[in-house]
């Protein structure tokens, strides 16, 4: 293999300060910029769903919270954390970060291209905040972004807002298109000495899968985004058929919505395990590292995430039971749907027989593991039945359906992304957390979230339908809905506050937390064996490393230590090869 | 360790809350019993394996803490055991995936002897139209909307004339029949949407939908908009009152027919015919 080079040359080591921070090409950074952007604009979207439950728990008391804005607060914010927070963080960051450590490379295989990534994501964010900003204000449609609604007047934004919503999702795909290529390139091509594609550990696995699905699944989103722009400036009828908008015949002509629908889903199915397949392989390590076991299963899981991946592409219109298709598509549909429950239950199994017989250290990122797969088993089940058609047909478009998803691609991803940001701080900062902050948010955080998203799925059951500004005088709705609103809203009150104990200990610590050991937990992958921390340009030094054994040699019988670094060569691997 | 105690507390606060909390689905006025089942076994057994799965975890967690002298167990895989969870995983789903199909089944087969009830979306508000003693409700499109219109039924479709219209929001249904929503949409996406009926379907501009069920409790219920529309999505109401059929007959037998409207119209001197565009595809001739 051309790529594995011991040579540094080929590496530009920047000059200046820009070079080495701005305008980047090392992983590391370009992963931190990614990073820091994903969560500030996600701060904007966890304000914006504090702002929401505000309304939704104290009807009327917050004046400017009017309907048309509920409904952009409720679009932004769920584009922005599905797209922009967790796309973006979990492939942007952890995949720019995690992949050349893990896998044993000096950099990306094009790291130009990785940095124009990073720019053009920059420039789609900055476009999807400035919908903010223009007249109308952002489009109010919701994530999903229907047409006709999207580009009529009864929606608010629909004259700038939606445009601006196209253009941003349309730039952040050629973003994560030159991303994404990066990935899978560097996993194909650029793994070190004795790195075979089943030594990489879980983590590697799930970001290089859930690249190439995301280079498969965003152009569907990608040319739904250019005919929604077409149909709204340039009249053309994609999706809208003969309609009439404030009493007046719109001009179009023979469109279908429906087709929208299947272009979104077709991207919008695949999406929710992009987000969710990284952090599948990132808490796989995890729970591995804490529990000093290997993974229970390794190869199973590494076909359970290959096997999840691909049926995802056929079970998209599970999101559409109810929306007009061809009916008899259903029975299709709901049998792909739970055939993928298969899979993905394996996954919980190999989670828990890691934990049996283990050695668990219940440190932070293991504390935020074991919650990920208490949220996860909880959302997982809450999406059966929503994919089992006839029992979806009560539920859908109810809050049983926001609280399913927000505990199974929400609360769970997030989960893994603390867990993991606490795992591997110390090897990025080169510093240690605060532990006691670390536990106050990880038992706010948890028990905050179960709090807000258990009882939604309750009110969604009794009927309460989803994307509704005020729930008004209904017969079928008793005042306790009322009171567990009010409950909902103050539980995520307590969440919104902890994230500042989150915050506050990161960046206290970057300056001021006690130097960390290289490899605090004492894990086996190659990334906790560079010969700097935090890790320098080129990673590797003078020469790369080799790779003897998988990534999971946890307390193996007659071994000196519990663990055996991927790096370490087998005692009878040279002459003069002595044990310490 | 204190989050084994966590995680098997909010096993049993899980339960607690399934057993006691005042919130669950809203008592069936409809014929679609077999949904509530369907939800039913999938609940019960999602509920075991939720608290199997959690307690094994609390318990793990638990029994093999890091304490001095614990050693991991070295057991790369047991392909047995992966092989038997998988099958019982995929029993499960199986029993799961039946009755959710049986009724889906009965869902997309709508009986042969079913009363046909059209409900019409707008911007925010429900209309509706019986289709009049023929039976078969008059072709309509947004392409024949206009003031005196608004349904857009074809003025020159025979069948059309007798259909009974309603442009108020409430809906009437004999009890114990049959009966197919059939849905039409002039602007934009909505659902149509009665949480004691179980049912639902979206309506789509451009296609006609529908669904079908048997009202089998008197009362009135609401109708609710249940795909985001707008701006005035949640206050897109109606009221279905489900009546004894002589009650219902008599009801609809004071409501206006199309015939009257184009009679009216007549009156004034406009002739909806005329107005209308000649065919299908010349929709753009109202603009
Ligand atoms: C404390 C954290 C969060 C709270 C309190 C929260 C709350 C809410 C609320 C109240 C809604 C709107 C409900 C409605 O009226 O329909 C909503 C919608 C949504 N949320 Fe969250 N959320 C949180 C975190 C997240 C996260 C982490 C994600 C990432 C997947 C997410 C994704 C979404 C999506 C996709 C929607 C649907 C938007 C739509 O209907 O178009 N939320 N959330
Ligand atoms: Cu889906
Ligand atoms: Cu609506």
């Amino acid at each position: 293999m051309a790529t594995i080079a011991d040579d540094l040359t080929p590496l530009h080591h920047p000059k200046t300060w820009i070079g080495k921070y701005v305008w980047s090409q090392d992983h590391k950074v370009i992963a931190i910029q990614y990073a820091v952007t994903a969560v500030s604009v996600g701060i904007l979207a966890l304000v914006l769903s504090f702002l929401m439950r505000l309304q939704l728990g104290f009807p009327g008391e917050f004046q400017f919270i009017q309907p048309d804005n509920y409904l952009q607060f409720v679009t932004m914010h769920g584009m922005i954390m599905v797209v922009y927070l967790l796309t973006a963080l979990l492939l942007g960051g952890f995949g720019n970060y995690l992949i050349p450590l893990m896998v044993g490379a000096r950099d990306m295989v094009f790291p130009f291209v990785n940095m124009l990534s990073y720019w053009v994501y920059l420039l789609s964010v900055i476009v999807l905040v400035a919908s903010l900003f223009v007249p109308g204000g952002p489009t109010g449609g919701g994530w999903t972004l229907y047409p006709p609604q999207t580009i009529l007047e009864g929606t608010p934004g629909a004259s700038w807002g939606i445009i601006m919503m196209m253009a941003s999702l349309a730039i952040f795909i050629v973003a994560f298109t030159m991303g994404g290529l990066n990935y899978v390139t560097t996993v194909l091509q650029a793994r070190t000495r004795g790195m075979t594609l089943m030594r990489m550990p879980c983590s590697v696995w799930g970001i290089f899968v859930a690249s190439i699905m995301g280079l498969l699944a965003f152009p569907a989103l990608f040319v739904a985004a250019v005919m929604t722009i077409l149909d709204s400036v340039a009249g053309t009828s994609f999706f809208v058929p003969t309609i009439i908008s404030m009493g007046e015949q719109t001009g179009h002509e023979g469109g279908s919505p429906i087709l929208f629908q299947h272009l979104f889903w077709f991207f919008g199915h695949p999406e929710v395990y992009i987000v969710a397949l990284p952090a599948f392989g990132i808490v796989s390590d995890l729970i591995s590292v804490h529990a000093r076991k290997n993974i229970f299963g390794y190869r199973m899981m590494v076909w359970a995430i290959v096997i999840i991946g691909a049926l995802s592409f056929f079970v998209w219109a599970h999101h559409m039971y109810v929306s007009g298709m061809n009916p008899y598509f259903g029975f299709f549909f709901a049998t792909s749907t739970l055939i993928i429950a298969i899979p993905t239950a394996i996954k919980v199994y190999n989670w828990l027989l890691t934990l049996y017989r283990g050695d668990i250290h219940l440190s932070v990122p293991m504390l935020f593991a074991i919650a990920f797969l208490f949220t996860f088993i909880h959302g997982g089940l809450s999406g059966l039945f929503l994919g089992n058609v006839s029992v979806d047909v009560p539920l859908s478009d109810t809050f049983f359906v926001i609280g399913h998803f927000h505990m199974v691609m929400g609360v769970s991803p997030i989960l893994v992304i603390f867990g993991a940001i606490y795992h591997w701080y110390p090897k990025i900062t080169g510093r240690m957390w605060n532990n006691t902050l670390a536990r106050a948010h990880f038992w706010i955080t948890f028990l905050g979230a179960y709090a807000i998203f258990l009882p939604m799925h309750y009110i969604g059951m009794l009927g309460v339908p989803r994307r509704y500004y005020a729930l008004g005088e209904t017969m079928f709705i008793p005042d306790s809905v009322h009171y567990a609103n009010m409950g909902i809203t103050i539980a995520a009150g307590f969440v919104f506050a902890a994230q500042f104990l989150f915050f506050t200990n990161m960046i206290w610590s970057l300056f001021r937390g006690p130097k960390a050991d290289p490899n605090p937990w004492g894990a086996a992958s190659l990334e906790w064996h560079t010969p700097d921390t935090p890790p320098a340009h080129g990673n590797w030094g003078d020469k790369l490393p080799t790779v003897y054994r998988w990534a999971y040699d946890y307390s193996v019988p007659g071994a000196p230590r519990d663990f055996v670094p991927q790096n370490e060569p087998p005692p009878a691997a040279g002459p003069g090869d002595v044990k310490p | 360790m204190y989050v084994a105690i966590g995680i098997a507390l909010l096993v049993v606060g899980s339960i607690l809350f399934h057993l006691f909390s005042p919130w669950w689905m809203t008592p069936i006025a409809s014929n679609w019993g077999s949904i509530d089942t369907a939800l039913e076994v999938t609940l019960y057994i999602c509920a075991i394996a939720f608290i199997v799965l959690n307690l094994f975890m609390a318990w793990a967690i638990w029994r093999y803490r890091h304490r001095p002298g614990n050693v991991a167990h070295y057991e790369p895989e047991n392909a047995k055991l992966e092989k038997r969870l998988t099958l019982w995983t995929g029993v499960g789903i199986a029993a799961m995936l039946a009755p959710g199909l049986i009724a889906w089944h009965e869902y997309v087969t709508v009986p042969d002897d079913a009363a046909i009830v059209e409900a019409t979306g707008q911007q925010w508000q429900w209309a509706f139209r019986y289709p009049g003693p023929d039976g078969v409700l008059g072709a309509a499109e947004v392409a024949h909307i206009n003031a005196d219109n608004p349904f857009g039924i074809d003025p020159r479709d025979p069948y059309g004339r007798d259909d009974i219209l309603i442009e108020t929001n409430e809906l009437h249904l004999p009890l114990g029949r049959p009966v197919k929503m059939v849905l039409r949409s002039k602007d934009v996406l909505h659902d149509f949407y009665v949480p004691q009926f179980r049912a639902k379907m979206d309506l789509v501009p451009g296609i006609v939908t529908y669904f079908w069920m048997t009202p089998t409790v008197a009362g009135s219920f609401d109708i609710l908009c249940a795909e985001l529309c707008g701006v005035g999505h949640h206050q897109m109401r109606g009221t279905v009152v489900v009546e004894q059929q002589a009650d219902f007959d008599r009801w609809l037998a004071e409501q206006m027919t199309f015939g009257q409207v184009l009679a009216e119209a007549e009156a004034r001197g406009v002739r909806l015919a005329d107005a209308a565009p000649a065919a299908r595809p010349s929709g753009r001739a109202a603009h």
